[in-house]
C-alpha cells in the first residue's frame, strides 16, 4: 500500500496554503485592475424603468446568492482549515442527520420563493404591451435591421458604418468600432414604444441592454417588446443570436430625443427622399461607389475579392451572371435576389444609383472587365417592367 | 467481503499479455468484449479529443486575443464554435463518463462484465467513426456547420452548408451510440448486482449512472427525432421549421433542447457520482446523507426533464410559459444544494487530506456551486433577458463544465488510475497540474461574467474596443489551461509506463468492491459473484 | 440480480460489432452522398444496409446457436429481457418527439399564424391565411401548395386499424400455442399476423400513392403533409422490421428452436409488434381522426 503519510504529507500541506496565498495574489491585482480602471463589469442601470427594474432584481439576487455563498464557502474552507487529517484530525462517524437535510431542502426552497415573487412581477409587466403611443416594426435580415414607423410610414434600413479596413487592422479603430450605423433608429423620450419584431431570414435577436429589451427575430412570427425611455442618448446594441457571417457586424443604435426633436425629425423624414441627382456617371465614380457598397453590402458572403465562399456563395470573379449573362439577368438578379436562398432582394434596400453602381464595379472588378457602365436609368427601367418579389416576409 | 478466486475464470478467454504483434494488437482491441479494455478505450478516444476540442478553444482564443479580424475569417471562426461545442460535449466528457462507467461499475457491483457485452464493443465502435464523420465536416466544400452546436434552423436548415447533412448523419450515429450505451449501463445495473448489494448499498457513482442512463434514454431519441426533421427540411421540401408552410422555427427550438438542457445533466451527473466517491476517501468518512443524495439526482434528473425552455425566455413565449420554465428550473436548485450541502457535511469533522483527486474534488465543488448561482441568475427570467446569448452565459456553463465536468473526470482519473493500471502516478506533478488548471480556469473564464454585464454577445468573432482588456485576460488564461493539461498529459502516460507500483487499497479511506481487488484488477474480476456482507 | 452460485456468460472477442459499426458509418456516408448527388452514394448507402443485414444475421446467429447449446441461463435471459424493454422505450421516446411536433403545430404555430393567439403576426406577415388543421392552405401557398383534399379516414387508414389490431390478436394466439406446445396454432397464427402486417404496407402504399397523385398531399405540402409523412413514414419502417422480425420467428419456428419455456426470441418480437400496434392507434387518432 502507497502509504498517503509518504507523500510527504507536511510539506504538501505547506504547499496547499503556498499556492492558495499564490492563486489569491494573482486573483486579487486581476479583480483590483478591473475596479481601478473603471471597466465595466455589472450590468447597466440602464435608462427605462423595464431596465431598471431588471438592474435591481440582479442585485438583488446577487446578494442572496453572495450570503449563501459565504455561509457554503465559509463552512467548506473552516472544515479545509481545521479538519486535516495531518494535524491530526480524527474523523468522525456521523452519516446522517435527517433534521438538518430537512432544513437545507426547505430553506432554499424558501429563499427561491422570495426570488420569484419580484421576479414574476417583474415578467408581467415586460409581457405588457398594451397601450403603446408609438409602434416600430424591427426586421432582422442578414446582416442589416430594418425600422418600419407603422403610424408615421417612415422606414429605412440601417447597416453597421464602420468601414472593413478598420476590421482588417488596416487603419485604426475610431471608439465606436462595430457599434455604429449609418441610420440610427431615433425613439421620442417619455413615450411608450412598442416594438414588432420579426425577421426574413434566419433568426436574429434585436438587444440594446440599456433600453432592457431583447426581443428575438423569428422569420414568419411577430413577437413584441416595449421600452419607455426617459433619457435622451444614444445606446447602442448588437444582434444577439447567431446569424451567420455577419453577426458580428449587425450592431443596433438607438437615438432617443426629446419630442419636438422627434416630430421635427418626422417631418423632414416624409419630405426627404427626392430621387438622388447624379451630375455626372462616369466609370471611375461609378466604380468608386460601387466598390464602397460592394464592400459593405455583398462582401460578407461574396468577399471583398469577389471569390465567394463556394458552393455556399458563389464567386463573382467567375461567374456566368456577372461576366456573360445580358446584363438585363444581372439588374434582376440583384433586384430579386435568389428566393429561398440566402441572396437576397436588393431592389428595396437600395436605390438604382447605388444599384448601378454595384453592378458595374462587380462587372469590371476582379478581372471582369467587361467595361460595361450601367447606368441609374437601366436599373429603374428593370425595376418597372419587374415586379419586385412581393413577399410578406419583406418588409 | 470476500476476494473473488481467480481459478473461476473462463480459459477461452484471451489473456492480456497473450497479444503478439500488430495484429494481435489490433484484434484485441477491436474485438474486445471486456468491460475494463472498453472503459479504457472510451477514456482514451475522450483524451484524444480533449485535445482536439481544446486546440480548437486556443484558435478561438487567439482570433478574441484583440479586438479585429486577425487569426481566421468569421466564417471559419463559426465552425470552430460549432465543432468546439460540440466535440467537448459529445465526444470528450460523455465518453469520459461512460468510459468510468464501463471500468467502474462492473467492479463496484460486484458483476463478471457488462450485462451486454458485444453491444458494449460496437458503442464504443460507432463513436469514432461518428467523430470522424463530424470531424472531416470541416475539410469539405462550402466549409463545415457553422451555425453553433444547437443547430437552430432556419440557419442549418435553408442557410446552412451542404456539410450540414454529413454532420445530422453523424448526430444519428452519436444517438445509437449511446442508446446502445445506456441500454446496457442500466441492464447491467438491474440484473448483474451480485447478491446482497441491494439498491440502497450501491456506490453513489452506480446510482448516477443508473439515473443518467435513464435520461440518455429519453432524449437521445428525440434528439435523433429532431435531426430527422431537419434533415427532411433541408432535402425533402418538409416545413416543420419554415412558417411559410405552417411550421414554426422555435418548435426546433423547444426539441432541441427538449434534449439539450438533460444533456447537460447527463454530463454533470457521473461527475457528481465521482465526487461522492472521492470525498469520503479523503476525509476517511462516509457520504453524508446517502438516502437524500440518491433521491437527490432523481429529482434533478425528472426535473430537467421539464425544463428545457428556459433557454428560450427571449424567443417569445407567452407568459404563462415564460414563468412556469422560470419556476420549474429555479426548483433544481434545492437537490442540487441538497448535493453541495452534503459534500461539505461529509467533508465537515472528517480528517482531510488533499492528494490531487481531493484537490479536484474540493474545486469541483467551490466552482460547479459558482457556475450553479450563475444559473440561478438566468433561471430569473427577466434578468435573463440581459444575459441571454451574451458571454455572461459562457461563463455559466464553462464554469459548471470546466471545473464542474472535466475537474471531476480529471480527479476521477487521478483516483482510479493506480487501480486501473497498478502504477501511482507522481503526486507532484499532480498537484502542479491541479494548482495551474484551478488558477487557469478562473482567469479564463471568470471575466467572461464582466463581458457578458458589459453587453459582449457570444459567438462574435470581432468586438468593440471596450471589450478588449478582459478578452485578453481570457486568452492568456486559456492558454496556460492548455499548457497545464500537457503536464496532464505527461503524467498518465508516465505512470502507466513506469509509475511505482501501488497496492490495492491506493488510498487508505476507500471503501467499495473495487478496492478489494488487486492494482491493476484481474481481467476477469468477480466471475463468481462476491459475497456482500453487512 | 441474486443468481446465486450460476455463471454469468460473457461471450468471447467478436468482430459482429465492429462489422455493424462499418455497415452503419457507410450507409450513412452513402445517404449524405446521395442527398448530395453524387454518382456512388446509393451504392454505399446498399452496401452499407447489407453490411448491417449481414451483421445481424450473424450476430444474431451467434446469440441462437450460443442459446441452443445452453450458455445462457435465467441470469443472462433477464439481461436480453430488459435489454429489450429499454430499446422498445427508447423507440416510444423517438416517436414521441414527433407527435411532439404534431401537437405543437396544431396547437400552437398554426393558431398563432392564423391570429388566433397573438393577431399582429397575422396581421403584418400572413394576413390571407386562416387557422385550420388539417392545413389545406398553407401561409405562402404559393410556395408551399397544401393538399387539394384529403382521404377518408373511415376508408384506408380505418381498415389499417382492424389489420393491425386483428394481427396483434393472431400473435397473442400464436404466443398462446407456443406456451402450451400447440404447434399447428403457432405457426398458423403466425403466418395469419405476418400477412395481416404485410396488407397493411400494401394499404399503405395505395394510401401514399392516393396522396400525391390524388390529394396533393405530399411532403412538400405545408405541415400537415410534413408531419403526416414521417409519422406514417417511421411508423410503416417500423412495421416492416417487425414483419421481418416476425418472418424471421417464423422460419425459427419451423426449425423448432422455441420451447414452452424458453422463447424469449418469440417474445422479444411480440413486445415489439405490439409496441407498433399502440403506435398506430396513436397515429389513427391524431393525424387521421382529430
Ligand atoms: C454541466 C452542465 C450544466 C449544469 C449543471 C447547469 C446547471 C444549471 N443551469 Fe445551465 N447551461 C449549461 C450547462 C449547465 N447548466 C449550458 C451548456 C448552457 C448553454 C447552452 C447554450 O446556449 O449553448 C446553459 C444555459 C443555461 C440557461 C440558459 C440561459 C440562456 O440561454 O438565456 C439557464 C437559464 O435558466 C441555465 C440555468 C441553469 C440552472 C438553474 C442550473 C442549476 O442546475 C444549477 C444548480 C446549482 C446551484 C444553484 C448551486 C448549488 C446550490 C446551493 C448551494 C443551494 C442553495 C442555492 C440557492 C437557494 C439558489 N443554464
Ligand atoms: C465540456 C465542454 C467544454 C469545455 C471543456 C470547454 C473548454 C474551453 N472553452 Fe468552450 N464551449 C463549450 C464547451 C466547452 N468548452 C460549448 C458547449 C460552447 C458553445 C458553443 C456554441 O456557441 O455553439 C463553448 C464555447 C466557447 C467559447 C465561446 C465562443 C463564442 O461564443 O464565440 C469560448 C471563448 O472563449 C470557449 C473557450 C473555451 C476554452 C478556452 C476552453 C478551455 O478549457 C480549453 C483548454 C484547452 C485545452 C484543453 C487544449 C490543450 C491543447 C493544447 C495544449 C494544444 C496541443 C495541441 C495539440 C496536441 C493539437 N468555448
Ligand atoms: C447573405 C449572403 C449574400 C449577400 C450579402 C449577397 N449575396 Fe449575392 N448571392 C448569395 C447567394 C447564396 C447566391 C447564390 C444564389 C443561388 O443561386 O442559389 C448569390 C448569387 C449572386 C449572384 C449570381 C451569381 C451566380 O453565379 O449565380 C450575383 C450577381 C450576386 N449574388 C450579387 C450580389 C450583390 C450585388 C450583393 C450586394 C448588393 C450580394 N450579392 C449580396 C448570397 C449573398
Ligand atoms: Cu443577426 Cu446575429
Ligand atoms: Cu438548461
Amino acid at each position: 500500500m502507497v502509504k498517503q503519510e509518504e507523500m510527504k504529507r507536511e510539506k504538501s500541506a505547506f504547499a496547499f496554503v503556498g499556492r492558495a496565498l499564490a492563486c489569491i495574489t494573482i486573483m486579487i491585482p486581476t479583480a483590483a485592475l478591473a475596479l481601478a480602471d473603471d471597466w465595466e463589469i455589472n450590468l447597466p442601470r440602464g435608462v427605462t424603468p423595464m431596465s431598471r427594474d431588471i438592474y435591481d432584481l440582479h442585485m438583488t439576487i446577487i446578494g442572496i446568492l453572495a450570503v449563501i455563498g459565504v455561509i457554503v464557502y465559509g463552512v467548506l474552507i473552516y472544515t479545509i482549515i481545521r479538519h486535516r487529517h495531518s494535524k491530526g484530525a480524527k474523523a468522525a462517524t456521523f452519516e446522517k442527520n435527517l433534521t438538518l437535510e430537512n432544513i437545507w431542502t426547505l430553506i432554499p426552497f424558501l429563499i427561491l420563493i422570495g426570488m420569484a415573487v419580484p421576479a414574476t412581477l417583474v415578467m408581467m409587466d415586460m409581457d405588457d404591451v398594451t397601450g403603446a403611443d408609438l409602434t416600430v416594426k424591427i426586421t432582422g435580415s442578414q446582416w442589416k435591421w430594418h425600422y418600419s414607423y407603422l403610424d408615421q410610414g417612415i422606414e429605412f434600413y440601417s447597416n453597421l458604418s464602420t468601414p472593413p479596413d478598420q476590421i482588417h487592422g488596416d487603419a485604426k479603430k475610431d471608439a465606436w468600432y462595430l457599434r455604429e450605423v449609418d441610420r440610427p433608429l431615433v425613439l421620442p423620450v417619455n413615450k411608450k414604444v412598442r416594438f414588432v419584431v420579426t425577421s426574413t431570414d434566419v433568426i436574429h435577436s434585436w438587444w440594446v441592454p440599456e433600453l432592457g429589451i431583447k426581443r428575438d427575430a423569428v422569420p414568419g412570427f411577430i413577437y413584441q417588446a416595449w421600452a419607455r425611455i426617459d433619457k435622451p442618448g444614444t445606446y447602442r446594441g448588437q444582434c444577439a443570436e447567431l446569424c451567420g457571417v455577419g453577426h458580428a457586424f449587425m450592431p443596433i443604435v438607438v437615438k432617443a430625443v426629446d419630442e419636438k426633436t422627434f416630430s421635427r425629425w418626422v417631418t423632414q423624414q416624409e419630405k426627404a427622399h427626392p430621387a438622388p441627382r447624379i451630375t455626372q456617371w462616369t466609370m471611375e465614380t461609378a466604380m468608386a461607389k460601387g466598390k464602397a457598397l460592394f464592400d459593405r453590402q455583398c462582401a460578407a458572403c461574396h468577399q471583398e475579392n469577389g471569390s465567394g465562399i463556394p458552393p455556399l456563395y458563389p464567386a463573382l470573379s467567375t461567374s456566368s451572371v456577372t461576366v456573360g449573362a445580358p446584363i438585363s439577368r444581372h439588374i434582376d438578379l440583384v433586384l430579386n435576389g435568389v428566393p429561398g436562398s440566402a441572396m437576397q432582394a436588393y431592389g428595396p434596400q437600395l436605390d438604382d444609383a447605388d444599384l448601378a453602381a454595384i453592378i458595374t464595379y462587380e462587372r469590371n472588378a476582379w478581372g471582369n472587365d467587361t467595361g460595361d457602365l450601367i447606368t441609374p436609368d437601366q436599373v429603374r427601367e428593370r425595376r418597372s417592367t419587374q415586379r419586385t418579389r412581393q413577399d410578406n416576409n419583406q418588409p | 467481503m470476500t476476494m473473488p478466486t481467480q481459478e473461476d475464470a473462463i480459459p477461452e478467454q484471451p489473456i492480456r499479455n497473450g497479444r503478439r504483434g500488430l495484429v494481435g494488437f489490433l484484434k484485441h482491441w477491436l474485438f474486445t468484449t471486456n468491460h475494463k479494455d472498453i472503459g479504457t478505450l472510451y477514456l482514451c478516444l475522450s483524451l484524444t479529443m480533449f485535445f482536439v476540442g481544446g486546440a480548437m478553444a486556443l484558435v478561438i482564443r487567439a482570433e478574441l486575443f484583440q479586438p479585429g479580424m486577425k487569426v481566421i475569417d468569421p466564417d471559419f471562426y463559426n465552425v470552430l464554435i460549432t465543432m468546439h461545442g460540440l466535440i467537448m460535449l459529445l465526444a470528450v466528457v460523455m465518453p469520459a463518463g461512460i468510459g468510468l462507467a464501463n471500468w467502474m461499475i462492473p467492479m463496484m457491483i460486484g458483476a463478471p462484465d457488462m450485462a451486454l457485452p458485444r453491444l458494449n464493443n460496437m458503442s464504443f465502435w460507432i463513436l469514432p467513426c461518428a467523430i470522424t464523420l463530424l470531424a472531416s465536416t470541416i475539410f469539405m466544400k462550402g466549409g463545415g456547420p457553422n451555425f453553433g452546436w444547437t443547430l437552430y434552423a432556419p440557419l442549418s436548415t435553408t442557410f446552412g452548408p451542404p456539410s450540414t447533412d454529413f454532420l445530422i448523419f453523424s448526430v444519428h450515429m452519436l444517438g445509437i451510440s449511446s442508446i446502445l450505451g445506456s441500454i446496457n449501463i442500466i441492464v447491467t445495473i438491474i440484473n448483474m448486482r451480485a447478491p446482497g448489494m441491494t439498491w440502497m448499498k450501491l456506490p453513489m457513482f452506480v446510482w448516477t449512472w443508473l439515473v443518467t442512463a435513464f435520461l440518455l434514454l429519453c432524449i437521445m431519441p428525440v434528439l435523433a427525432g429532431t435531426v430527422t426533421m431537419l434533415l427532411a427540411d433541408r432535402n425533402f421540401g418538409t416545413t416543420f421549421f419554415d412558417a411559410a408552410g405552417g411550421g414554426d422555427p422555435l418548435l426546433y427550438q423547444h426539441l432541441f433542447w427538449f434534449f439539450g438542457h438533460p444533456e447537460v445533466y447527463v454530463l454533470i451527473l457521473p461527475a457528481f457520482g465521482v465526487i461522492s466517491q472521492i470525498i469520503p476517501t479523503f476525509s476517511r468518512k462516509k457520504l453524508f446523507g446517502y438516502g437524500r443524495m440518491v433521491i437527490a439526482t432523481g429529482a434533478i434528473a425528472f426535473l430537467s426533464l421539464l425544463v428545457w425552455a428556459h433557454h428560450m425566455f427571449t424567443s417569445g413565449l407567452p407568459l404563462g410559459a415564460e414563468l412556469y420554465f422560470m419556476y420549474a428550473t429555479m426548483l433544481i436548485a434545492v437537490p442540487t444544494g441538497i448535493k453541495v450541502f452534503n459534500w461539505v457535511a461529509t467533508m465537515y469533522r472528517g480528517s482531510l487530506s488533499f492528494e490531487t483527486p481531493m484537490l479536484f474534488a474540493v474545486a469541483f465543488i467551490f466552482l460547479f456551486t459558482f457556475g450553479g448561482f450563475t444559473g440561478v441568475m438566468m433561471a430569473i427570467a427577466p434578468s435573463d433577458y440581459q444575459y441571454h446569448d451574451s458571454y455572461f452565459i459562457v461563463a455559466h456553463f464553462h464554469y459548471v463544465l470546466v471545473p464542474g465536468a472535466v475537474f471531476a473526470f480529471l480527479g476521477a482519473v487521478y483516483y482510479w488510475l493506480p487501480k486501473w493500471c497498478g502504477r501511482m502516478y507522481d503526486e507532484t506533478l499532480g498537484q502542479w497540474h491541479f494548482w495551474l488548471t484551478f488558477i487557469a480556469t478562473n482567469v479564463t473564464f471568470f471575466p467572461m461574467h464582466f463581458l457578458g454585464l458589459a453587453g459582449m454577445p457570444r459567438r462574435i468573432p470581432d468586438y468593440a474596443l471596450q471589450f478588449g482588456d478582459f478578452n485578453a485576460i481570457a486568452s492568456v488564461g486559456a492558454f496556460i489551461f492548455g499548457f497545464a493539461q500537457l503536464i496532464f498529459l505527461y503524467n498518465v502516460i508516465h505512470t502507466i509506463r513506469s509509475g511505482k507500483k501501488a497496492s490495492a487499497q491506493v488510498w487508505d479511506g476507500a471503501e467499495g468492491l473495487e478496492w478489494t481487488l488487486s492494482s491493476p484488477p484481474p481481467y476477469h474480476s468477480f466471475q463468481t459473484p462476491p459475497k456482500i456482507e453487512r | 440480480m441474486a443468481h446465486a452460485h450460476s455463471k454469468y456468460y460473457v461471450p468471447k472477442p467478436s468482430y459482429w460489432p465492429l462489422l455493424g459499426c462499418a455497415g452503419l458509418l457507410t450507409f450513412f456516408v452513402g445517404a449524405a452522398h446521395w442527398l448530395h448527388h453524387v454518382w456512388y452514394g446509393p451504392y454505399l448507402l446498399f452496401l452499407g444496409a447489407t453490411i448491417v443485414i449481414m451483421m445481424m444475421i450473424g450476430w444474431f446467429g451467434r446469440v441462437i446457436h450460443e442459446n441452443r447449446t445452453g450458455l445462457h441461463n435465467d441470469w443472462v435471459d433477464h439481461s436480453f429481457r430488459w435489454g429489450m424493454t429499454w430499446f422498445i422505450y427508447s423507440e416510444v421516446l423517438f416517436f414521441a418527439c414527433f407527435f411532439g411536433a404534431l401537437f405543437y403545430t396544431r396547437l400552437w404555430s398554426v393558431p398563432e399564424l392564423g391570429g388566433d393567439v397573438h393577431p399582429i403576426t397575422h396581421i403584418l406577415l400572413w394576413p390571407d391565411f386562416t387557422d385550420q388543421w388539417p392545413l389545406m392552405r398553407t401561409p405562402d401557398n404559393s410556395e408551399f401548395t397544401g393538399p387539394s383534399s384529403l382521404g377518408n379516414t373511415w376508408g384506408i387508414p380505418a381498415l389499417n386499424t382492424l389489420l393491425l389490431l386483428s394481427s396483434g390478436v393472431a400473435i397473442t394466439i400464436a404466443h398462446w400455442g407456443l406456451r402450451h406446445g400447440k404447434r399447428a396454432v403457432l405457426i398458423v397464427s403466425l403466418i395469419v399476423a405476418i400477412s395481416l402486417g404485410a396488407t397493411f404496407l400494401a394499404c399503405q402504399g395505395m394510401e401514399y400513392y392516393a396522396a400525391y397523385t390524388e390529394h396533393g398531399l405530399t411532403l412538400n405540402a405545408g405541415s400537415y403533409g410534413s408531419l403526416f409523412f414521417i409519422l406514417t413514414g417511421f411508423h410503416g419502417a417500423h412495421v416492416t422490421i417487425g414483419a421481418t422480425i416476425l418472418t424471421v420467428i417464423l422460419m425459427r419456428c419451423f426449425a423448432g428452436h422455441f420451447t414452452p419455456d424458453n422463447h424469449f426470441g418469440f417474445e422479444a418480437a411480440t413486445w415489439y409488434w405490439h409496441f407498433v400496434d399502440v403506435v398506430w392507434l396513436m397515429l389513427f387518432v391524431f393525424v387521421y381522426w382529430l
